[in-house]
């Protein structure tokens, strides 16, 4: 029995035929886009909707006729999704960093693109952020959330298919977005690329995820809701906001990749960056956060040091965050209140921003030796002080006259990827090697020598990374702004590009150093599930008593 | 005591929902939504024009090339980019432009106002191999827009989204888009006279590419870099003067 025909037949003969409906409108979707949108580019993508829901329809109906489940569902959590989507996230680690590398090189050596449309930097850099961003990021959130909501709320998941509809369904954003790009379908929204049917369909699966989160919570055997979950509702629900807000626009029909947002010029650049830097906030903070709150204790053997500091920060967090996106729009045609609105409230995120530091590091006094020995705690340990470091370094950049050096340039680069490689990726893989052997009921990772060699690896790309751009990005600005004795404009901007090059080639190093550690870790994660022995069960790891009526 | 309320909220997963939106909403709300409704977000401009169907077909192959990862659309208020690139940008310039490419990262230069700066032969050069212009530079090559036939057929159905949002086209520009595409990039033929008749005398006629026979997307790519900063002379006229760059070091 493969583990297809185990995650299949844990589903009664019910649920697998509400899925194969499911299954089987989206592929009609699917099919009515592609018949639409023969004559566009369109057209390719209903065909990849009816595939990928094809082949998952086709799955369950070989499957219809397999034996009802015999277990006693209640009595233990959902874990098979989660399961998946660790599966997923990795894979598309590996495959967003890839691509990082390869765009990052294409700016030391722009031949690298072979001379063809599809993989020239403008069309492969969205398949890096959103390979990264959605793909693994995304995929590491719902994996992890749907794990700790039900730990933290010693309740199974509230629903059999809908998670799967949660988790395939998000992945198939992610493909109609990466191979859109590619084909040359985005909207140039940063961080928000794809077209209006994927971003409908994005809307469909996320509220789906709301649901299915907000109703696990309702069966909750704890009186209160644990801080972790905090964060990812927050994550879940502003994003949702985010998403829609942003992505309000115009088709110019049903059969046509194309639309057109109903947001025009400055305002356009207000809901834009108010999205893109909230899509930071609530996406790549708020979110990650709750993987803090819950890993880092259980690694640590340590309760959350404060409990006033989680509050602090989580209302702070929430509250300034949204007001800080027109730091992006310094010295712009940006009404000037609003630059300077964005820039009061960004600095004072720091407040909140530290709290979680803070509060994440001191939860550690009395674990230092564990820090000391074990990677995947130092993992989480790192994670924390370059969130520290990129949220100071983030206010700092949102002050007006600072702003002024730093925007257009690589020190943004370097800033976004201090965040995203050292605090996104660090606390992730921390996770992730304290969820994985808990999860397929393993003694402990296949190799601690390799989580050892995966932190290392991660570190020095990181800090090669981010020392690479912030020299590039300040040089760059500083040539920008220099003049002659006799006030004219020192360099020319091709000056500025020539004195880029080595830190291009610096940068793709650091990025491929960070790319082998991931390697490392799905191959250790791999032989983990693989070789390691099962743990003796561990007793408490299932809901509390009392299925409910109906499941 | 804001302990003892915050373990009531706690307990109410839909109350603590209903917080998270309130707390997030603020920010949105009072930023955003006075954008709609001052008069100085955005200034007069009467003498603006829209892009023609053949430049906004450019445009959207900017677009789709994602070319705004490494090149801005804003000149900010600082003397050295004025001095760089042309007076600093204002939001009247882009009210017709969805989605706005004011961009966040310059790995090549500012484009907003390179309309007329290089010669319709420097920019296919330039696309078509950007090192046999500028042999320093790491800019994609994009020879096969040359080779790429425009699509046309669309084109009403752009217009008629872009009008349906507010951009001010006339049901005549509408029904001869195709035509007014195909005319302003063959200016001997008689599809030539009406793009200027529709658009103003102000509007560039020519055979971007070289090739007046065929129209390709490298003809309308270089029509829309050819009209950049100049859809209205707002930007010349008027304006304060730059700002010194501050030193974040004194």
């Amino acid at each position: 029995m493969n583990a297809t025909d185990r995650m299949i037949g844990r589903l009664t003969s019910g649920e697998r035929q509400a899925a194969l409906i499911l299954c089987g409108l989206t592929a009609l979707s699917g099919a009515a886009l592609g018949l639409a949108g023969r004559n566009d580019v369109v057209g390719w993508h209903g065909l990849l909707m009816l595939l990928f829901a094809g082949g998952f329809g086709f799955l369950l109906m070989t499957r219809l006729d397999m034996a009802e489940p015999t277990e006693d569902r209640g009595a233990s959590y959902y874990d098979d999704p989660i399961k998946a989507g660790i599966v997923l996230a990795m894979a598309w680690a590996v495959f967003g960093m890839f691509m990082g590398v390869w765009v990052a090189a294409q700016l030391a050596w722009p031949d690298l693109h072979f001379d063809n449309g599809w993989s020239t930097f403008g069309r492969l850099r969205p398949t890096h952020t959103t390979g990264v961003i959605f793909g693994f990021g995304g995929n590491a959130l719902i994996a992890t959330s749907f794990h700790v909501v039900q730990r933290t709320s010693r309740a199974r998941l509230a629903g059999q298919v809908s998670p799967w509809f949660v988790l395939l369904g998000y992945n198939l954003f992610c493909l109609l977005a990466v191979t859109g790009y590619l084909l040359g379908i985005t909207q140039s929204k940063e961080y928000a690329e794809a077209e209006w049917y994927a971003d409908l369909w994005l809307v469909v699966v996320w509220v789906t995820y709301f649901v299915l989160y907000l109703r696990t919570i309702a069966r909750r055997r704890e009186p209160h809701i644990y801080v972790a979950n905090w964060y990812f509702m927050a994550f879940i629900v502003v994003v949702a906001i985010l998403h829609i807000v942003n992505n309000l626009a115009l088709p110019i029909s049903w059969g046509h990749a194309k639309s057109y947002t109903i947001w025009p010029g400055v305002q356009d650049a207000m809901v834009q960056w108010w999205y893109g830097h909230n899509a930071v906030a609530f996406f790549l903070t708020a979110g990650f956060l709750g993987m803090l709150y819950y890993y880092l204790p259980v690694r640590a053997q340590r309760p959350i040091f404060s409990y006033r500091l989680s509050i602090l920060s989580f209302w702070g967090i929430t509250f300034f965050y949204m007001w800080a996106g027109s730091h992006h729009l310094h010295y712009t045609a940006l009404p000037h209140w609003v630059q300077t609105l964005g820039m009061t409230f960004s600095v004072m995120l720091l407040v909140p921003s530290w709290a979680s530091a803070g509060n994440a590091l001191l939860t550690l006094n009395g674990a230092w030796h564990r820090v000391r020995d074990d990677a995947t705690l130092r993992f989480m340990m790192a994670a924390a002080v370059f969130y520290g470091l990129s949220t100071f370094e983030g206010s700092f950049l949102a002050i007006r006259p600072v702003n002024a050096l730093s925007h257009y340039t690589d020190w943004t680069v370097g800033h976004v990827h201090a965040g995203a490689l050292g605090w996104v990726a660090l606390i992730t893989f921390g996770s992730l090697y304290t969820l994985v052997p808990t999860l397929w009921k393993r003694e402990r990772m296949y190799s601690a020598a390799l989580v050892e060699v995966h932190f290392w690896l991660s570190i020095a790309g990181t800090l090669i990374y981010v020392f690479a751009m912030w020299n590039s990005g300040i040089i760059q600005g500083l040539m920008w702004r220099t003049y002659t004795e006799d006030g004219a404009l020192a360099y020319s901007f091709v000056d500025s590009l020539v004195a880029m090059y080595p830190y291009y080639i610096a940068r793709a190093f650091g990025g491929l150093l960070f790319l082998i550690g991931a390697v490392v870790g799905c191959y250790n994660m791999w032989m983990t599930v693989r070789a390691v022995p099962q743990a003796t069960s561990r007793t408490g790891d299932q809901p509390v008593a009392a299925a409910v009526p109906g499941e | 005591m804001p302990e003892f309320f915050h373990r009531k909220l706690e307990r109410s997963a839909i109350g603590f929902v209903l917080a998270i939106i309130a707390a997030a909403s603020v920010g949105g709300i009072v930023e955003i939504a006075p954008l709609f409704t001052i008069d100085e977000t955005v200034e007069e401009a009467p003498d603006m024009r829209v892009y023609t169907p053949l430049e906004l077909s450019g445009r959207n192959i900017y677009v789709r090339e994602g070319c705004y990862a490494c090149h801005s659309q804003m000149i900010r208020t600082l003397r050295d980019e004025v001095e760089r690139y042309g007076p600093y940008s204002l939001a009247v310039e882009s009210q017709y432009d969805r989605p706005m490419l004011w961009g966040s990262k310059r790995t090549g230069p500012d484009l907003a106002r390179v309309g007329g700066k290089y010669s319709d032969f420097w920019h296919v050069a330039h696309l078509i191999n950007p090192r046999d212009v500028v042999p320093e530079s790491n800019m994609p090559a994009y020879a096969f827009l040359a080779r790429n036939r425009l699509r046309t057929d669309d084109l009403s159905g752009h217009l008629r989204a872009q009008r349906a949002l507010g951009v001010p086209y006339t049901d005549e520009m509408i029904e001869n888009a195709g035509r007014d595409a195909y005319g302003q990039a063959a200016p001997d033929s008689a599809a030539a006279p009406g793009v200027t008749e529709r658009y103003g005398p102000a509007t560039t006629v020519s055979a971007f590419d070289g090739v007046a026979t065929q129209l390709t997307e490298m003809d309308a790519l270089v029509a829309y870099l050819q009209v950049l900063g100049r859809l209205t002379d707002a930007a010349y006229r008027d304006t304060a003067a730059p700002e010194e760059a501050p030193d974040p070091a004194e």
